[in-house]
């Protein structure tokens, strides 16, 4: 971006994959490890928080070839730190182990 | 809509509920029977009227009051009340009038501004100072605001009741016809209204000679946030 912000006002997390079992995926929730964030009494901060996985895309929509896809953190998932995410469409598997911007809104501070 | 019956028919006939059991839902017996109210004398449902002919007995009966004509085949629904109402958006207890906040997104995102009071709406009314670091009288939704613990003393400074929700429509624009000139204008910012620059003034004025109390105060104001490497917003306190 030519007019990137200085300022980041947004955590970064990492898309681990969806939820599974052994053979099955669920792709209607995604697993987020956030940084810094290592139990998941840590995780209650980032609850409700709004998440965008922002990508590049070859085709150019309204003058832009990126493009973001929004969710949000529903929940904890286990104890070390990682968390449930929904988005509003299903992430791409392309995305795992990609970095997703975890905003600081809706705000409960 | 109507609500579904209490003792809804699994066929036609057959209820779900027994007498018996109705009767125990309905909780009757709770209620205390009250004596039937002794009913005022009713007015007299017919009126005799004379009737010509010989072979007619001379005078009849008739309804004083007419039956309507027309039946409705199937009862009515009585629409459910609503018993909801709309309640005024609590503010979240860290923000109280003084409150340093910081601004998480939008067109100020990272900014530090200085909260006023809670509107009718639920907004929150926030001004920058607007010479300190450029955010005029503005309203903000408390959900992309970060609550700090520093606080501006207002306790001298009254906030003036025009600046409501009403305050900040935009005044519509009447369609018009569209001349050459305006179209080329059309792009171009506008001007700020001049009554908006006054008031903002007139608000500044004592916010900042407040602000100018305590030592990096305004420093503070001017200065934006943003996390940096290392940083978690978790373990930050605001």
């Amino acid at each position: 971006m030519v007019n990137e912000r200085p300022h980041r006002l947004y955590a970064k997390g990492r898309v681990l994959g969806f939820t599974r079992s052994k053979r099955n995926t669920k792709e209607h929730t995604s697993l987020l490890q956030l940084e810094g964030v290592r139990t998941s009494e840590d995780t209650q901060f980032y609850l409700g928080k709004r998440v965008a996985y922002v990508y590049r895309a070859k085709r150019v929509i309204d003058g832009s070839r990126i493009r973001v896809i929004w969710g949000r953190i529903t929940r904890p998932h286990g104890t070390s730190g990682a968390v449930r995410a929904k988005f509003r469409s299903n992430l791409p598997p392309r995305s795992f182990g990609a970095g997703v911007r975890v905003m600081l809104y809706p705000s409960r501070v | 809509m109507a609500h579904a019956p209490r003792n809804p028919a699994l066929v036609p006939g057959v209820s779900r509920f027994s007498r018996s059991q109705s009767y125990a839902k309905a909780a009757l017996f709770k209620k205390k029977k009250q004596a039937a109210k002794s009913k005022a004398a009713a007015p007299a449902a017919t009126k005799t009227k004379t009737v010509g002919g010989a072979k007619n007995g001379k005078s009849r009966a008739v309804l004083a009051a007419k039956a309507p004509r027309f039946y409705a085949a199937e009862d009515a629904p009585v629409p459910k009340v609503t018993r909801k109402t709309i309640r005024p958006v609590a503010l979240r207890s860290s923000i109280t009038p003084g409150t340093v906040l910081i601004v998480l997104s939008g067109k100020f995102a990272g900014k530090r501004v200085v909260f006023l009071k809670q509107l009718a709406s639920g907004l929150l009314l926030v001004t920058g100072p607007f010479k300190v670091n450029g955010v005029p009288l503005r309203r903000i939704n408390q959900a992309y605001v970060i609550a700090t613990s520093t606080k501006v003393d207002l306790s001298g400074v009254k906030v003036d009741e025009k600046f409501n929700d009403d305050y900040f429509k935009r005044a519509k624009e009447g369609k018009k016809q569209a001349t050459e000139e305006e179209l080329f204008e059309a792009g171009k910012k506008q001007p700020t209204a001049e009554h908006r620059v006054a008031d903002q003034k007139q608000v500044d004025k004592a916010i900042l000679a407040a602000v100018k109390k305590t030592p990096y105060l305004k420093a503070y104001l001017n200065s934006s946030f943003s996390l940096s490497k290392g940083q978690f917003p978790h373990l930050l306190r605001f």
